[in-house]
């Protein structure tokens, strides 16, 4: 098997094992799935009644606009849990083991964002479910839907890179830990679970140039009002811009770490 | 072919720690070499250096006839590596964490399958292949952690400490693996803290301190450059002065501890039914006769000033509290 080959054979069995290790770890698992779902109940069942408010989106249901706002933030925790289950591997010495071996080093990130995507395309399956189970409509269809998925997914990878970047850098998962609060504030001062228009200043306007907004919105146009190709197109540039920042933080810092050997 | 060439090697850390001070060392195809000393005397970071974890500050490392630095990926391929602390995922099982590490050295399919299952059954795994390791004693993990660093069958083993805070049990199931390994052909370089394992297992040991190599030799030229073996001789009250007379025709006479005469034997071990029959002949009564052969503690006292067996001793527990 030539090179390429091999390395992604460990890209797949990396992220294979992510994956497993999300499901078998309660403290991963719980903040990607529990987490968006409790929230998405809670918020959906205590304010539903702003889709009367003046300026509010056209949509079918509160459930309806809110499903991309819970997708988005499962996908902002799986790639916080996928940078706490890599530092948790570089503080046990897993990587070790990893970095011994004759693969590309950033294979290694390479598995864990593959997992984190995989995940990330878990959640999209998970969140359209609830919303078909409990009356939201599709309108991009099975067409939208599978969109949804792949926008879902490849966001999970990009924030993952955000927490391979962190732990690869500090190398503890207390310090990944630490970003929990901040996907919270990056989610409230984005659109994702109240349309930017209707926020005070200057939280509407951080809201606004906000890409997770982007991402949001691109979802969202799938769920309330079809197939928008411009919607999907400014979601995946804004996917591209984050994931390829992060991605390249996390080659930097790999490099640093290989450099020192911490 | 040497397996390890290392020469002048050195690591450095930041704020001007030296780990490792100019470390120059052979280690033929074929050998065991155990690389003995106490807690940060540099044994894990010439490991890393050696196994491409780690870049070195100065000098050269060859492994399987690569370099450790421009020819990482090669000695990658030749090398079987098992780290200190056995790290190994809890949530997976043993026959997951075997597939993978197959799968990071390019073995698929059936090929892969075949090796693993081989590997979990010669360490007494295959039982537990299916269960998480995170359920595994001690002795366990560290066997698994051998069957993976053996899927591609390399040339040249890295054990790091490989029986640090085992049973005494545990610890010689991995002894009697890593020795039947090597009968194979299999190049083992490990690092220990005990004794006894570099004593009973490695053709060669090199001991440091403080990063330097300090002696190095097999176990039975080291203990030779540091004296004889003597005896302790228990005897009956009032017999002691006595017994000195007798024993001081087989060498000198050393310092009495606990009550008990102590003779060097010039003519080493050969001489005990010697003097066993000099002292009956004189008609005192022994109570107790023990053969004392210099250790690799003396060996280490000798050559730094300290003992070893301080740290020793405090390993397994420290392990355990760990």
């Amino acid at each position: 098997m030539n090179r390429l080959g091999v390395n992604l054979r460990v890209v797949a069995a990396l992220g294979r094992r992510s994956v497993r290790q999300t499901f078998r770890r309660p403290q991963l698992f719980a903040p990607i799935l529990v987490f968006p779902t409790l929230l998405l109940a809670i918020q959906t069942g205590g304010a539903g009644g702003a889709i009367e408010l003046e300026g509010f989106p056209q949509v079918n249901g509160f459930l309806d606009f809110m499903l991309a706002g819970a997708m988005v933030q499962a996908c902002l925790l799986a790639g916080n849990s996928g940078g706490i289950a890599l530092a948790v591997d570089l503080e046990m010495g897993f990587t070790d083991r990893l970095f011994a071996a004759p693969i590309s080093r950033f294979a290694i990130v390479a598995g864990r964002l593959a997992g984190t995507a995989a995940l990330g395309a878990v959640t999209a399956v998970w969140f359209i479910a609830i919303g078909l189970i409990f009356g939201a409509t599709i309108e991009g269809g099975v067409a939208g839907a599978i969109l949804v998925l792949a926008l879902v997914a490849l966001s999970a990878m990009a924030f993952g890179g955000i927490g391979a970047a962190v732990a690869l850098y500090a190398g503890r998962a207390s310090v990944v830990q630490g970003l929990f609060p901040l996907v919270f504030v990056i989610l409230f001062l984005s659109d994702a679970f109240f349309p930017a228009n209707l926020m005070l200043e200057p939280a509407g306007t951080i809201a606004e140039y906000n890409p997770l907004s982007l991402i949001v919105d691109g979802i969202r146009e799938l769920v309330v009002g079809g197939l928008d190709a411009g919607a999907v197109a400014e979601a995946l540039a804004a996917i591209a811009l984050i994931g390829g920042l992060s991605i390249a933080l996390s080659a930097v810092a790999l490099r640093r770490r290989l450099r020192l050997g911490a | 072919m040497r397996a390890i060439e290392v020469s002048g090697l050195e690591r450095e850390f930041e704020g001007a720690i030296r780990a490792v001070d100019g470390v120059d060392l052979e280690v033929a195809e074929g050998e065991i070499y155990a690389f003995l000393g106490p807690n940060g005397a540099g044994k894990t970071t010439t490991v890393r250096m050696l196994t491409t974890l780690l870049r070195p500050t100065g000098g050269r490392a060859l492994v399987a006839g690569h370099d450790v630095v421009d020819e990482a990926a090669e000695v990658r391929r030749a090398i079987g590596v098992a780290l200190q602390e056995a790290a190994l995922d809890p949530l997976m099982t043993g026959r997951e964490l075997i597939a993978l590490q197959a799968t990071l050295h390019g073995l698929v399919g059936a090929e892969a399958t075949r090796r693993g299952d081989a590997l979990l059954a010669r360490v007494g795994l295959a039982q537990a292949a299916d269960r998480r390791v995170g359920t595994y004693s001690g002795g366990m993990r560290r066997r698994l952690d051998l069957a993976s660093a053996l899927v591609h069958e390399p040339r040249v083993l890295f054990l790091d400490e490989p029986t640090t805070g085992l049973d005494p049990v545990s610890r010689k199931a991995i002894w009697e693996e890593v020795a039947a390994l090597n009968r194979e052909g299999t190049t083992v370089f490990l690092t220990t803290q005990y004794l006894e394992e570099a004593d009973n297992l490695a053709d060669r040991v090199g001991i440091i301190a403080k990063g330097k190599i300090v002696a190095e030799g097999t176990p039975a030229s080291l203990k030779a450059e540091v004296g004889k073996p003597h005896l302790e001789i228990g005897l009956a009250d009032g017999s002691a002065a006595q017994a000195e007379r007798v024993c001081t025709a087989f060498g000198r006479r050393l310092p009495e501890k606990e009550g008990k005469v102590l003779v060097e034997l010039e003519g080493g071990a050969a001489e005990v039914a010697k003097v066993v029959r000099a002292l009956d002949d004189a008609g005192i009564a022994v109570e107790s006769l023990d053969l004392v052969e210099p250790t690799l503690d003396d060996v280490f006292v000798a050559k730094t000033g300290e003992h070893l067996e301080g740290d020793i001793e405090q390993a397994p527990a420290a392990a355990e509290a760990g």
